[in-house]
């Protein structure tokens, strides 16, 4: 591995001490400027096919106590991240939270707005997390499937994994860090990729031996994804020439898991174009299969229906489809797991749901199994 | 005090003193007299006791020390014992103070006074003996070499007369004082608790009083002293026209040794000039010269409705003594330690006068701490210094407070009117030289128009202040936050830039008015023992010899310019009237009794300027807070301050 050339990222976040600075020289009241990052301000990208931030701006200026903050945080963040440059260290989110205990009036409450001040980084720079060595806390996700991964060990050799036969019933973990230096894809004999939220869905599917039955590659998406899995979703689609289908829970948080996959997250729209897999499709579990396939429901809470409410109005949820679904959804007032489909059976999911929702999206070579 | 209508039932006594027995009058009258109930009359009984001790105190200028104990003999009877450290009675007098109706010093007198009848103790001895058949024990001491007196008292009721059944000396440890003991008929259970209300209330209004509770299982309160001062004495003064009755005025002529009606006007009545005199003369069509005592009771008529055609001046108000606002903030605070309030705030008003009486009213307001918030607010009545514990919703002073519109000093009020709800204590103290109550029991204060209005006014007063007070906060919160920025990140924001491009650290004061562009004012309030410094007092004219050691309290004021221009203005702090100035810098422009003004010096911006004070005769905690006013300047540019309105 070469050593990777960080003067670019150093004069980036010199540029914001220098704005800083200047302002102060100049007697006016310090002040950085940054995408506003919430659902008003994403715009489609028809360039990149993905969500990005559009022109609003929002200031974070002294002016204000939590303004004030906020710059004097960053300015030690921008120290912090130039010293680990300098010394060729890197820290993941979470101890970047605790180093700030050391910077008195700087010090973060949260993990939470450390997190955000990095993205704020992101933004401001248009440099990457990985750029200003910091890494997620987070372990990827698993993977099981025909597929042969090459991946750059710690002791700086190069293995080959493959995602069946090497693997135990875990599957392959994707690390995070899955850019091309680090990871590369040698062969993938499969149809399909299909993500999916919940681990005992993801299990169900590796027992019934659904990876090999229907030539898939199964990703388990653990909740919101990662960001190395969304990454890792994204360069295996491209790179394979896979589709991609997304299976969660019906509820209005698993639409905003495959939001972010599809279309990039709010949060991340400055790097949507690493992140999202346009032409990723929703499998289900919809709010129409909740009513054709009968399913065990329970009923929305207020958040749920605030959230639904508030998917209504967001633009990357504007199209025929979702608009129905999410009003059906309302008008049943009802949500499902993808496990409820045991109702019918530990191999329904595999038999027949699956086989049925990948037929009507065409994603499928093999027929259905007849209805039981 | 002169008999006036609504103490008819006292006047027809006098009347008919030799056809019925007083204990004939007492059965028919106990439960205005205020012995209706059991439980009642144990609260009636401690009150009378302690009303004439506190009296006697004041009296003799000693600073009272009042014992309460009672003890409850049997299921239904109570000892009450009542002691105290004033100047004790002379042996022949104690069978007239203690045990006959309608005897006192202070029968006749036009001041303020606790109790105005002569009834009081005498009811509970009567009350003790009638419901008991035990008599009342009165110990004495009037001189520090001398035994004790002690009497068993009975009282004959036919003749409203006391008899000592028994008389002996004793050693009592006091130098002087007076203790009687009454068995009565008494719902100790219940009235237990309105006996500490009671004392308590009483030492809010009294503060230069330390009062002690025993209860019957032992349980001691001490209610300590907060005032080192006597009340200032109430000068007894003569009546003023305008409250005198046709028949006092009559019962007066007789008895004077004037010859000529105008000098009779002028001798016997307050506020009557010559000229005056003469008017009301005129006025009834009566010779000057005429002599009063040939005056006939159509003359009298004439005489006694000119009074209220003539324009009299108002009657002096010497002759009050209110307790002031620094006693009353002082007690509230000391008799609210474990509420923790946030605030407390006084006002007194100007002293007024009622047909002919002169009054002033004195309010209070506790606010916040522990106190429900969800409940009406706690209402204290008090009338020259006594408590009125019943009949809240009879009372002028309720009616005053329900007018009030609460909404708008941030308090519920359901519907604009009533008892507003909230966490707070509503004090109001009323002194005058006769206390309109609406009955003998002297429990509430007849509805007089004048009386509500000054007590609305003084609430108005007071609310006005917990607004502003309230305002500065929520303004002084906002700021701060930005004082912080300015002072603590601003700071560092700058080094760690500057030692992220390696440059020098940029000056600051420009980015730093740009960013407060107010100037701002913060005070600090500190106390510090006096040691052995002689302080001054205005609050009595009593030497200064008892407040060696008492408090200073240091008032430091930090004014500083974050506007982008110099700045050149006048300051005021409000200072309490009773408070003496020491230490003060820099030199004031003006001190008053109720300011100190200083005319700053030009200020540049971002620079300071340091204001201390320093006031003695204060207690700790007495003056927490500065109020500050400003002038010659735009007072929106000011925070910590507000604009002066004149004096």
């Amino acid at each position: 591995m070469t050593e990777r050339d960080y003067s670019k990222v150093i004069s980036k976040i010199d540029g914001i001490a220098a704005k800083v600075y200047s302002d102060l020289e100049k007697a006016e009241i310090p002040s950085l400027q940054l995408s506003t990052r919430t659902k008003a301000n994403i715009r489609f990208d028809d360039n990149l096919s993905v969500w990005k931030y559009g022109k609003n701006k929002t200031e974070r200026a002294a002016s204000s106590l939590d303004g004030a903050y906020m710059l004097l945080r960053t300015m030690y963040m921008v120290d912090f991240i130039k010293d680990m440059i300098k010394q060729k260290k890197s820290s993941t989110l979470r101890e970047t939270y605790y180093i700030s205990e050391g910077w008195n009036l700087a010090k973060f409450s949260s993990q939470n707005e450390s997190d955000l001040l990095a993205e704020d980084l992101e933004v401001i720079t248009g440099c990457m997390r990985e750029d200003f060595k910091l890494r997620p806390e987070e372990d990827g996700a698993r993977v099981i499937g025909n597929l042969v991964v090459e991946e750059v060990t710690r002791n700086n050799t190069k293995k080959k994994i493959h995602c069946q036969d090497d693997v135990g019933d875990a599957g392959y973990g994707i690390p995070y860090n899955v850019e091309k230096e680090k990871l590369t894809f040698k062969q993938a004999d499969a149809d399909f990729i299909i993500a999916i939220e919940t681990g005992g869905m993801f299990d169900r599917l590796v027992e019934n031996g659904f990876d090999t039955d229907s030539r898939a590659i199964l990703v388990h998406l653990k909740g919101q994804p990662a960001r190395s899995t969304r990454r890792f979703i994204k360069r295996l689609s491209e790179e394979k020439k896979l589709p991609v289908l997304i299976f969660t829970d019906c509820d209005p948080w698993s639409f905003r898991i495959y939001g972010s996959i599809a279309y990039g997250a709010i949060k991340t729209a400055h790097i949507s174009e690493y992140l999202a897999t346009p032409s990723a499709q929703y499998l289900g579990v919809t709010p129409s299969d909740i009513v054709n396939y009968k399913l065990p429901t329970d009923t929305l809470t207020t958040e749920d229906i605030n959230a639904l409410k508030s998917e209504l109005t967001d633009p990357r949820f504007e199209d025929e489809f979702w608009k129905h679904e999410i009003k059906l959804q309302l008008s049943i007032g009802k949500k499902s797991e993808q496990q409820a489909l045991a109702k019918y059976g530990l191999d329904y999911v595999t038999d027949t749901y699956l086989p049925e929702k990948l037929a009507e999206l065409g994603a499928s070579k093999k027929k259905p199994k007849k209805k039981t | 005090m002169i008999l006036a209508n609504n103490n008819a039932i006292a006047y027809d006594l006098a009347k008919k003193q030799k056809e019925i027995s007083v204990a004939e009058f007492f059965e028919r009258n106990k439960h205005i007299l205020g012995f209706g109930n059991p439980t009642r009359a144990l609260v009636t009984s401690v009150k009378e006791g302690v009303d004439n001790a506190l009296d006697a105190c004041e009296e003799a200028e000693i600073l009272p020390e009042i014992y309460v104990e009672v003890k409850n003999s049997s299921e239904e009877e109570c000892t009450v014992i009542i002691e105290d450290n004033g100047p004790g009675i002379i042996k022949q007098q104690i069978p007239h103070v203690f045990a006959r109706l309608l005897y006192g010093s202070r029968f006749h007198a036009v001041r303020q006074s606790r109790g105005q009848q002569g009834i009081g103790i005498s009811a509970v001895v009567l009350y003790g003996q009638l419901t008991t058949g035990k008599h009342a024990k009165i110990t004495s001491k009037i001189e520090a070499d001398r035994p004790a007196v002690v009497v068993e008292l009975a009282m004959d009721t036919n003749k409203n007369r006391g008899e000592v059944l028994n008389q002996d000396v004793t050693h009592w440890d006091k130098p002087s004082g007076t203790r009687i003991e009454v068995n009565l008929i008494a719902d100790y259970r219940r009235g237990k608790r309105f006996v500490y209300d009671y004392l308590q209330s009483t030492s809010i209004v009294n503060p230069h009083a330390r009062i002690i509770y025993k209860e019957a299982d032992g349980t001691e309160h001490i209610f300590e002293r907060t005032a080192d001062i006597l009340p200032k004495k109430s000068v007894e003064v003569q009546p003023h026209p305008y409250g005198v009755e046709l028949g006092t005025l009559i019962k007066m002529a007789k008895e004077t040794n004037s010859r000529k009606l105008a000098s009779f006007l002028k001798t016997e009545f307050s506020s009557m000039g010559d000229r005056t005199a003469n008017a009301v003369c005129d006025e009834a069509k009566l010779d000057r010269n005429m002599n009063p005592a040939d005056m006939t009771r159509d003359q009298f008529a004439a005489l006694h409705a000119a009074f209220k055609k003539v324009k009299i001046m108002s009657p002096s108000t010497d002759c009050l003594s209110p307790i002031g606002e620094t006693l009353i903030r002082r007690s509230l605070k000391s008799e609210t330690q474990e509420i923790s309030p946030e605030f407390i705030f006084t006002a007194t008003r100007p002293a007024s006068v009622y047909s002919g009486s002169p009054f002033q009213i004195e309010v209070g307001i506790v606010y916040g701490g522990n106190l429900p918030k969800d409940k009406q607010v706690k209402i204290l009545r008090f009338a020259n210094r006594i408590p009125l514990l019943y009949q809240q919703g009879d009372c002028a002073i309720t009616t005053a407070i329900a007018s009030i519109d609460w909404r708008r000093y941030g308090l519920e009020q359901p519907s604009g009117t009533g008892i507003p709800i909230g966490p707070a204590i509503f004090l109001t103290h009323i002194a005058s030289t006769q206390i309109p109550y609406t009955s003998e029991s002297k429990e509430a204060i007849a509805d007089v128009e004048e009386i509500e209005n000054e007590i609305k006014l003084a609430f108005r007063e007071c609310a006005r202040k917990v607004q502003m007070h309230i305002n500065k906060k929520v303004r002084r919160v906002k700021t701060r936050e930005k004082f912080d920025l300015i002072t603590k990140i601003l700071p560092e924001i700058a080094k760690k830039s500057a030692h992220m491009l390696n440059k020098p650290v940029p000056s600051l004061d420009r980015v730093i008015t740009r960013i407060m562009d107010v100037v701002w004012i913060e005070d600090l309030v500190e106390y510090e023992k006096a040691r052995g410094k002689q302080v001054q007092t205005k609050i009595d004219s009593k030497p200064s010899s008892e407040h060696e050691g008492g408090w200073i309290t240091k008032s430091t004021i930090m004014v500083v310019n974050y506007k982008n221009k110099s700045q050149k203005f006048n300051l005021y702090a409000v200072i309490p009237k009773d408070a003496v100035v020491g230490t003060i810098k820099p030199k004031p422009a003006k001190i008053t009794d109720t300011y100190i003004r200083w005319n700053l010096d030009s200020i540049s911006p971002t620079n300071k300027v340091d204001i201390y004070f320093e006031l003695a005769g204060l207690n700790k905690g007495d003056f927490d807070e500065n109020d500050l006013y400003v002038e010659n300047i735009n007072p929106t540019y000011v925070i910590g301050a507000d604009k002066w309105e004149g004096e």
